[in-house]
């Protein structure tokens, strides 16, 4: 207020004054988060790159600039092939599966009012448990002989197999693992998209002849879910990306590296045979792909934020 | 209701409640299993209650064959102290960020939105080394550390920040408060619905977190609940479930029962982060 009674020039230096300080206690709030977020997200990232362009090995006295070799290397490599075709192969089946599975559950869900909560809750139940564990239970449910699922399988005269320990079958086991595991978090997003579609469209629409299920969802909620569905198949793409736990305790990449992926070939050759400089240029092979995927979402990001 | 609603609404039930038996079906199993003893798991019948019961046994041999006491404990402590740093750093980075006019915003805002594209797998070579080079490999440290900065914690609490009155903050200056005690006095507890989203969030991703603990730690003194679930594991598999599934309900039930008294919050916690995961 007194402020307002000054003279001009007494007024900006006032007015200066007031917001150097401004400046300093923002800085003093702002910079131990600035600093490390250099020192513990940004600089290490950077440093990744650097390092996957050098042959250094951990612990090694010396480096040497290799350029694009580990990167020659890596894609010349039978294995590093074999764990970036199995990444894609889990995506792909993981992401249309989790996600598809997930806006039928929320369809149904929401197209009714009774037991909605307790749907929504048992299939998000998978969600909160921790992977470790869980895997260690699914280990056993797949138990070739007393586990669960050949069981059941025998009830209906089905021979199961070993399904963790056969190479034809484990990477598929895993998939199944972890769409079980993020089928609810699909579903809660699609819950969460299919209550924004306004109803009166859904009244316009019959208005106008739509009068199956399937014409209503083909011309309101597919449309109107278009979003979302980006939204959840970048995100389910993102996660599905980064599976690690269920292949390091399951499986170890194994039989005859039928299940190696990504994160699980940097984390072996990087801390088991410390080929530090190999294991980064696989980190930056995961972080390409990542990138890719998220940038994808963040131009959708920019025309709806979506928080469920 | 018409008839084809009728027929609607089962098919609806039968198709749901089909989807929810396999989905707790492994909890169901897993719980069934820690009950039973060894020759009744190895029967290999279809039955949920063990005709025998050995929940003692199990339970017992969980926390005496491993030091399951020791991982839980671990577990709390990590998490509790990566959240409360989580918040000592973020929270007053988010506050600037909102409410204050300084040189150099704009950039600390553009940098965070950078580390929200970076998935933690990627720091961990670099952070190893520099754990290594410091010398604390297998300690309480190597685990709280890198996860001390969460960008995604600045960026959810700015955005909540942003939504309280600037007039509030105005109105403590004027009696006298600093920016510092603004942000403790004033701002955090305007946005505890923000912080109880962030705190489950934090918690849950380093409760069940696996990939860190793995390589820093090599003493099952250090081990989190996970790591330590891997360890019984590899001792135990293939020769007794019993104790093995024990073990697992222990290391699940904690967040289970928390989400289950307070699914609202843990829902809207955990896939808001649909940003971050």
């Amino acid at each position: 207020m007194a402020e307002a009674l000054a003279p001009g020039r007494l007024l900006d230096t006032a007015q200066r004054r007031r917001r150097r300080a401004e400046t300093w206690a923002a800085w003093g709030l702002a910079g131990p988060a600035t600093f490390l977020l250099f020192l513990l997200l940004l600089g290490p990232t950077v440093a990744v790159v650097v390092l996957s362009a050098t042959d250094w090995q951990l612990g090694a006295k010396t480096l040497r600039f290799v350029g694009l070799g580990n990167y020659a290397e890596l894609f010349a490599d039978r294995v590093f092939r074999q764990s970036l075709g199995n990444t894609l192969l889990y995506v792909a089946i993981t992401v249309p599966a989790s996600v598809g599975l997930g806006l039928g559950a929320a369809m149904l869900i929401e197209a009714r009012t009774s037991l909605q909560a307790f749907y929504r809750t048992v299939y998000f139940l998978p969600v909160t448990a921790t992977l470790i564990a869980m895997a260690v239970v699914w280990e056993f449910l797949f138990h070739p002989n007393v586990g669960l699922v050949n069981l059941l399988l025998a009830l209906v005269g089905i021979a199961g197999t070993h399904w963790l320990n056969n190479p034809a079958t484990a990477l598929y086991a895993l998939c199944a693992i972890g769409i079980w595991q993020s089928l609810g978090f699909t579903t809660v997003l699609f819950l969460a998209g299919l209550k924004s579609v306004p109803h009166d469209l859904y009244d316009a629409a019959a208005v106008d002849g739509a009068d199956t299920a399937w014409e209503r969802f083909r011309r309101v909620t597919w449309p109107m879910l278009g979003p979302t569905l980006m939204f959840v198949l970048v995100i389910m793409g993102i996660r599905s990306f980064q599976v690690f736990d269920t292949v390091a305790v399951l499986t170890a990449g194994g039989p005859a590296k039928s299940t190696e992926v990504l994160l699980y070939t940097m984390y072996t050759e990087s801390f088991h045979y410390f080929r530090t400089g190999y294991g980064s240029a696989i980190t930056v092979v995961f972080l390409l792909f990542v990138l890719t995927l998220t940038l994808i979402q963040v131009r959708f990001l920019d025309r709806r934020v979506h928080y469920a | 209701m018409s008839r084809p609603g009728v027929a609607f609404g089962v098919f609806r039930h039968v198709v749901l409640l089909a989807g929810a038996a396999v989905m707790l079906a492994p909890f169901v199993w897993m719980v069934a299993t820690s009950f039973k003893p060894p020759h009744e798991i190895f029967a290999g019948e279809l039955t949920l209650l063990p005709r025998q019961w050995h929940a003692v046994e199990n339970y017992g041999q969980a926390f005496t064959k491993v030091p399951m006491l020791r991982y839980l404990a671990n577990g709390v402590f990590v998490t509790a102290a990566i959240f409360a740093l989580q918040i000592l750093v973020a929270v007053p980075c988010a506050y600037a960020l909102a409410k204050l006019e300084f040189r150099g915003r704009e950039t600390i805002f553009t940098l965070t939105l950078f580390g929200l594209l970076i998935p933690a797998h990627v720091p961990a070579i670099p952070l190893y080394v520099m754990l290594w080079k410091a010398g604390l490999l297998n300690t309480y440290a190597a685990l709280v550390i890198p996860f001390v900065i969460s960008v995604f914690g600045i960026f959810l609490m700015r955005q909540f920040f942003k939504s309280i009155p600037d007039e509030l903050i105005h109105a403590a200056r004027l009696d006298g408060l600093s920016e510092f005690a603004i942000v403790w006095r004033i701002m955090v507890p305007a946005a505890m619905p923000a912080l109880v989203s962030f705190g489950i969030f934090s918690v849950v991703a380093h409760w069940n977190d696996y990939f860190w603990p793995l390589l820093v730690i090599n003493s099952r003194e250090l081990a989190p609940p996970p790591l330590g679930v891997a360890y019984f594991r590899n001792e135990e598999a293939g020769h007794d479930f019993g104790p093995l599934m024990a073990g697992a309900v222990i290391v699940t039930a904690p967040l289970v029962v928390a989400f289950l008294l307070a699914q609202r919050r843990f829902i809207e916690g955990m896939t808001m982060t649909g940003l971050k995961s």
